[in-house]
């Protein structure tokens, strides 16, 4: 039996103001408990909320950002449930009028382009944090985190495997810290996204969705959502039905539980809140927030395809972030030969990265570095080959790449006299090797370049090499 | 002593014929003596008052004293003041100090004035007759039987009783200028947005609207100049240059085009209050005023819409009174539900629990569009009436109440009949307008009859220009009971 898989997702992103949406508390991660919970925070009797204009910069540079629509006038309404973390009683978000509606994000999937529709971004604040641990049967509150500003992105359900899932959150993620909105820490719980899953067969309407609640790694987001679409297969195949519910996922055992069902949820009573005016945000003010916007990955993109002949694939991957991109161009900018200059950045660079955890800013052979190393191997002073040990002692902080071929030696031998020479003694102390090439085994040819290499430690200019040995070996 | 103006008063401390010390003592001690019977402070707190007191008198010798400085202020028990137990005159906050300052509280700390003491009031605002306060009903000090009126009863009676000569309230529904009217005392409720929301304890908060209560006009338009002014900390705190409210108080009402409305002279409106007011109506003529007519014809609606967009604000406002972080919280409990089911339950009181259920109700799925958006409809027909009618005059008059002070326990059953006493104010707070109390007389009972005046947006100035004639042409706002 053939199955459709529906999957819409909601992104919470914090968005990177230093103080919070509607108190001028610190926003900082980290701090001992409450440190950054002011009076508006700790909802004392008579406090009231101010919005922090920093905060709706970001949702406009967002609204920008995916082509939606940034609305002239939307509105804060509160949303009633009780919870300890959850101070005044509401959390403050946006109902029926949001800051930003439509838009959309393309993916790459398999080397397919697919556009995902978003429906629309609002704004709204965090909650604290329940400590559970540590109190003896009670129940530790931390507020810290309380009324942080929050940028909730919702799509249409427009995706149709965990995969594209995947790649939608991952172009999402890239998005926000290219816009300079959201630090992207999964860990710190600064991108947190809900799925929500539904299966039908084809032709069929929409099935009954389930939302997988708070998954906080794009590895839990894959393995939730195909977990959760191979669960309401079974259950549907089964003879069962699907019932609308909230599910969290359990990362240890690798499957979703039942949170709450629909009889269960919620009746949040939102309305317009009487603390707050409408966001009025002008033409003016949208405009001012356009000029600040950077080159957004889609678009560099394509540059990097049509300017610098990349491959989508190669591409996608150097501007997977804003930095490695800034990285890539700055090689590129010394030594103008993009495609050994990405194979260097997606090869040695990322590899020796990911091996040591580190970020690219954190690397140490700076882009200026990366470049010197690379015009040495283009003016034919060193091969290819030799490059990755200078790289290696580069990585090791043992200097710039000229000193290290300098220190070690290793330029490679162009000079035809001197190699001349040598092929001269590996033809005189390899007769019988000669004569059988001479008598047609081609395959022995190798074994004189491997002779030459070692006797000039690889340092032997390979393409000078190749032609004096044919011209000598020809006899 | 007892019955000296701002002004008065403010010119013997200047002229040292009394200190602020002296002053505050003598009020502490009317508090003493009165204050068991009348009950119209909930706290009072001599250390910080004279310590005040003593600070102003520094300022005074300084020559750093402004209209306010030295002057006791009875402080409704709904703003902050750090330092002070602020109840809302509820069991739920009985046990809470605040640690910060409303706007209110600190323009008057600015000023130099002296907490007197926070007053009484109905729980969380929600009253017509200060008899659902968690620390008793105050008594009216014109008739010990009678309540003073509600939410600001307890300001209301201070004033009346001379336990101090000015106080703050706030007005959501009539909660200033009905107990003004009741105790027969002067008082204003400015437009919406022009005295700060911060740090006065919210009860419906596109209502709410703080102002001062007094003997007269002139001195409410001193505390107004204290009060009023731009609070970046509320959002709804509007941001217009400063005002001086005493500044046409002398100018003449002659030609004045005062608006009454036919509606506030119908049914349920006690005709001994008619005459008190249509007496004070034609007072302003002999000074030169014109009658026009208008009409507000959504008067009706007010009570209905006010009982739908209040409470519903409300049921959201009280949700942080959960015993969690502060304030009440119940001695014995299973868990989380059960914590915030019993604290709730025991630190409310009924009429609180009643208009969180019906605003709880109002915004529920399905029924939201029929109750709330259709109140907020009500509301804008509400506003257009006033606007209209302002197109054809420069004030609007008529009672504050439909009756004098009604007798303690006389409506306690009925809480339809209570919230009718407040027909003719719910409509100037739903509309967002300016309106006043003023005393205008008695009834043969002796319970006083207050003159409500409405203006138009900012119009305060105006107001009490209009008021401040009246009471220099009469002597009711200066009659004091006999206690």
């Amino acid at each position: 039996m053939q199955w459709e898989v529906v999957i819409g997702l909601e992104v919470h992103a914090q968005l990177s103001t230093a103080s919070k949406i509607f108190s001028g508390a610190s926003t900082e991660f980290g701090s001992a408990p409450n440190a950054h919970a002011c009076a508006v925070d700790v909802a004392l009797p008579g406090v009231l909320p101010v919005l922090n204009r920093g905060a709706v910069e970001c949702a406009i540079r967002f609204g920008l950002a995916v082509g939606g629509k940034v609305s002239q006038r939307s509105v804060f309404a509160r949303k009633n449930y009780f919870y300890p973390d959850l101070p005044k009683g509401y959390q403050i978000s946006q109902f029926d009028l949001p800051v930003v509606q439509g838009g959309q994000i393309v993916i790459l999937v398999d080397g397919v382009e697919k556009t995902v529709r978003l429906t629309r971004a609002h704004l709204e604040e965090d909650a604290g944090k329940s400590l559970h641990e540590d109190f003896h049967g009670m129940t530790g509150i931390d507020l810290n985190r309380a009324g942080t500003p929050l940028l909730e992105i919702v799509s249409e359900p427009d995706m149709g495997s965990a995969q594209e899932a995947v790649a939608y959150a991952k172009e999402l993620h890239s998005l926000v810290r290219y816009l300079g909105i959201c630090d992207g820490n999964m860990q710190e719980g600064s991108f947190r996204c809900d799925a929500n899953v539904s299966v039908r067969r084809p032709g069929e309407p929409l099935g009954t969705r389930r939302e997988i609640k708070n998954l906080n790694s794009f590895r839990f987001l894959q393995q939730a959502i195909e977990y959760e679409i191979q669960w309401q297969i079974e259950t549907i195949e089964d003879g069962g039905k699907i019932q609308q519910a909230t599910v969290l996922f359990d990362s240890e055992k690798g499957e979703t539980r039942m949170m709450r069902s629909k009889e269960e949820a919620h009746d949040y009573r939102y309305f317009p809140d009487p603390d707050l005016l409408p966001l009025v945000i002008d033409e003016k003010w949208i405009g001012e927030v356009a000029t600040t916007l950077p080159e957004l990955p889609h678009a560099k993109r394509s540059r990097y395809v049509s300017s610098f002949g990349l491959s989508a694939y190669d591409a996608g991957v150097l501007t997977a972030s804003k930095e490695l991109a800034a990285y890539f161009e700055e090689v590129v900018s010394i030594h103008p030969e993009p495609k050994i200059c990405a194979n260097w950045v997606m090869g040695e660079i990322n590899g020796w990265l990911n091996k040591a955890g580190i970020e690219i800013a954190d690397c140490p052979i700076s882009s200026r570095s990366l470049a010197g190393l690379l015009v040495r191997i283009g003016d034919g002073t060193i091969s290819g080959k030799i490059a990755k040990e200078v790289f290696e002692a580069m990585w090791n902080g043992e200097g710039e790449a000229d000193s290290i071929i300098e220190k070690k030696g290793l330029k490679q031998i162009s000079d035809s006299g001197a190699l001349e020479a040598i092929v001269d003694e590996i033809i005189a102390a390899n007769p019988s090797q000669v004569a059988d090439y001479r008598a047609g085994r081609d395959k022995l040819f190798s074994f004189f370049v491997g002779q030459a290499m070692k006797a000039t430690k690889g340092q032997a200019n390979p393409v000078e090499l190749t032609e004096i040995l044919k011209k000598k070996l020809a006899g | 002593m007892l019955n000296k103006n701002l002004k008065e008063l403010s010119g013997m401390l200047a002229g040292r014929e009394i200190s602020s010390v002296e002053l505050t003592q003598e009020f502490l001690g009317r508090i003493e003596a009165l204050n068991p019977e009348i009950n119209a402070f909930i706290t009072v707190d001599k250390d910080i008052s004279l310590k005040q007191a003593q600070e102003a008198d520094r300022r005074i010798a300084q020559g750093n004293a402004g209209p306010m400085t030295g002057i006791p202020v009875a402080q409704k028990d709904i703003f902050c003041a750090k330092g002070w137990r602020t109840t809302c005159g509820s069991k739920m906050l009985s046990n809470f100090v605040s640690p910060y300052d409303a706007h209110v509280i600190e323009r008057f700390d600015q000023a130099g004035a002296v907490n007197i003491g926070k007053t009484n009031m109905d729980e969380f605002a929600m009253g017509s007759s200060n008899e659902t306060s968690f620390f008793g009903a105050v008594k009216n000090p014109w008739d010990r039987r009678a309540v003073p009126g509600g939410s600001s009863g307890g300001s209301a009676a201070a004033i009346a009783a001379r336990m101090a000569p000015v106080a703050t309230g706030t007005d959501t529904g009539g909660s200033i200028r009905q107990p003004a009217a009741l105790c027969g005392i002067s008082g204003i409720k400015p437009t919406y947005g022009v005295v700060s929301r911060y740090g006065m304890i919210a009860f419906a908060s596109s209502l709410d609207q703080g102002g001062p209560m007094g003997k007269s006009a002139q001195d409410l338009s001193i505390m107004l100049n204290v009060m009023a002014g731009f609070d970046s900390r509320d959002s709804t705190s509007l941001d217009r240059p400063v005002e001086d409210y005493s500044r046409s108080l002398d100018e003449s009402v002659a030609g004045l085009r005062i608006g009454i409305p036919k509606q506030y002279f119908g049914e349920g409106l006690d005709p001994e209050v008619e005459k008190v007011v249509q007496d004070a109506i034609s007072q302003y003529e002999k000074l030169g005023a014109k009658i026009v007519e208008v009409s507000l014809p959504n008067t009706r609606l007010s009570i209905p819409a006010y009982y739908v967009i209040a409470p519903a604000e409300a049921s959201s406002n009280l949700s942080r009174y959960d015993g969690v972080r502060y304030g009440f919280r119940a001695q014995e409990y299973a868990d989380l539900v059960d914590m915030y089911e019993k604290s709730r339950a025991q630190g409310f009181g009924a009429e609180v629990k009643r208009r969180i259920m019906v605003g709880t109700y109002v915004l529920s799925h399905g029924y939201y569009d029929a109750y709330y958006i259709q109140a907020q409809k009500i509301r804008r027909l509400i506003a257009r009436d006033f606007t209209e009618s302002f197109a054809k005059c420069d004030v609007i008059m008529g009672p504050t109440s439909p009756s004098t002070a009604f007798d303690l326990g006389e409506k306690g059953d009925d809480p339809v009949q209570m919230y009718l006493s407040d027909i003719y104010t719910i409509a100037v707070n739903l509309a967002g307008l300016p309106g006043m109390s003023i005393p205008a007389g008695f009834a043969s009972n002796g319970r006083p009859v207050g003159l409500q005046i409405v203006g138009n947006y900012f119009s305060e100035a105006k107001m009490l220009n209009v008021a401040h004639q009246y009471q220099k042409n009469t002597d009711w706002h200066l009659r004091m009971p006999s206690i």
